[in-house]
């Protein structure tokens, strides 16, 4: 899922200050499950905003909310049609993607984007993310045991660790695995360690020439090239 | 005919010497032409590091430059931090048009250990990946396959880590860089010769001529600061305690025995083909170094 964290009340508030009446969406779907802007974050952003104003006794803003399923999907966005007629700003809890397919769909409103999107990862533990795929567009994790080396190894190198490996951690943090550490050590678990011989081309990056498109064979429409 | 003058001394049975310079963090050359002269007749060769744990510097090829101006043998070290393809492939051109053949192929350290920490990585190649790039460019093409106007010839090397506390998994990758073509390898610092050892039971019985990595320790606190902060060394607490034994203001020559002793057991040994010191801001103390090893003699 794609993770994001909520940026500072501070930056948000700096944001909206050209803006009178202000719509706040959430996500309800990575960015509730990731805490950063589902219905309670909404709820809660909303509150701060309007309890800061009231405190510092410059209450200019008129705030709304609402909580679309999807923000990336327009079904779920025209949902929103009928409640944007008076609107100023929209300020999205949803990832960039959500914040862009608002913008797209309300040509002639700004969208502020409320949080900042980090990465696509998986959950550790209560409240902890890691990052644990690129999108490279290209993927080897079957050569590498299933752990990727773009994601997790700092340089993303690809054949074997660089020499600033330590007690299995990374140059760069104490804390941090040593991507093909995981990646031999996993192999020789498998009994697939001349996967580890094997030499790695260079990455082909044309295999993700930004911004991509993917059409499915289920796709019924041509949809509009405006890439 | 060899392709440079190390290369054609890496095919001598002499034990070689090289050591490295840093290039200034600013225009003024001054004091990096001086240890140039200095060391330029009394080693086989100088490597001109690429802006060193990531902290930018007078570029790699431009100190390369200096040292062939000045009549040393240059080593151009090459990382892939900061450049993409077409980046390496260009300066690897222009350095083989001005008499520089001497290449060391390096990953690079990470751009968070430092001083610019915002920089955006490149990567785009790892230091197996850049070898092989090597071998292409000399076969006459491109890396897309290209025809070369002019076909560069070198003699390309490659680091390794005898001392890495995971060594099979840099041994699987001192194989790969061995396969892609590595002439020559100099090894991180080296301070426990068991290791070495270990290593080279296993190293000789590939072609590369191996150097040992030397670093010259000016004081117990560098050396401490060097484990923290310094990607990939370890050094012992033995080492670290000598250090500490010094008298005030005398770290750096008890680094400098501590160097010379590893420098002549090495030799005394036989246990690889030559060293590599890196005196890391010290490059002064290298002719002290190597009479002290008796290594002393004109290499011309």
């Amino acid at each position: 899922m794609i993770v994001a964290e909520q940026k500072t009340l501070d930056e948000i508030r700096r944001m909206i200050i050209p803006y009178h009446r202000i719509l706040v969406v959430g996500c309800g779907t990575c960015m509730t499950v990731c805490d950063a802007g589902g219905e309670r974050e909404v709820s809660f952003l909303h509150n701060a905003l309007r309890l800061a104003e009231t405190k510092s006794g410059n209450g200019v803003h008129i705030f709304s909310e609402y909580v679309l399923k999807r923000q990336c999907d327009p079904e779920f966005i025209d949902l929103l049609v009928d409640k944007v007629g008076d609107i100023d700003a929209i300020l999205s809890l949803g990832c960039g993607i959500g914040v862009q397919a608002m913008a797209e769909r309300f040509p002639d409103i700004p969208v502020l984007p409320g949080v900042n999107t980090s990465f696509m990862g998986m959950a550790r533990e209560l409240g902890v993310w890691d990052e644990r795929c690129a999108a490279c567009g290209d993927c080897r994790l079957e050569e590498t045991a299933g752990i990727c080396p773009i994601t997790r190894c700092t340089k993303g190198i690809l054949n074997g660790p660089c020499a600033g490996t330590k007690n299995g951690k990374c140059e760069v943090s104490k804390e941090m695995d040593c991507a093909w550490v995981l990646i031999y050590r996993r192999l020789e678990r498998l009994q697939q360690l001349e996967k580890m011989r094997r030499y790695y081309p260079p990455r082909n990056f044309r295999a993700i020439p930004r911004p991509k498109r993917i059409v499915t064979k289920a796709s019924t429409g041509t949809g509009e090239n405006d890439g | 005919m060899a392709n440079s003058l190390f290369q054609e001394k890496l095919c001598s049975n002499r034990f070689l010497v090289t050591t490295e310079v840093g290039p200034p963090k600013g225009a003024d050359i001054s004091e990096m032409a001086h240890h140039i002269d200095l060391l330029k007749g009394k080693v086989d060769a100088i490597n001109v590091t690429d802006h060193q744990s990531s902290v930018m510097r007078f570029p790699s090829l431009g100190g390369c430059l200096v040292v062939k101006e000045r009549g040393g043998e240059p080593i151009f070290q090459v990382t892939c931090r900061d450049r993409n393809r077409l980046a390496l492939q260009a300066d690897l051109l222009f350095a083989y048009s001005r008499g520089i053949s001497n290449i060391l192929c390096l990953t690079g350290d990470s751009i968070d250990v430092g001083d610019h920490k915002e920089a955006k990585p490149v990567f785009d190649l790892d230091s197996v990946q850049l070898l092989k790039m090597i071998k292409i460019m000399e076969s006459g093409n491109d890396m897309s396959g290209n025809e070369l106007k002019g076909a560069p010839k070198f003699c390309i090397g490659a680091s390794v880590h005898p001392e890495a506390d995971f060594i099979e998994a840099q041994l699987v990758k001192f194989d790969k860089k061995v396969t892609a073509g590595a002439q020559f390898f100099q090894t991180q610092g080296i301070f426990d010769l068991g290791s070495l050892r270990r290593f080279m039971q296993y190293a000789s019985q590939f072609n590369p001529k191996i150097l040992a990595g030397i670093i010259v320790m000016a004081s117990a606190r560098m050396a401490k600061y060097m484990n923290e902060n310094v990607p990939g060394i370890i050094v012992p607490q033995a080492i670290i305690d000598e250090l500490a034994t010094a008298e005030k203001g005398k770290g750096l020559q008890k680094g400098i025995e501590i160097a010379a002793q590893l420098i002549k057991t090495i030799k005394e040994e036989n246990l690889c083909h030559g060293v590599h010191i890196m005196a890391v801001g010290n490059e002064g103390t290298v002719p002290d170094i190597l009479e002290a090893a008796g290594l002393v003699g004109v290499r011309p």
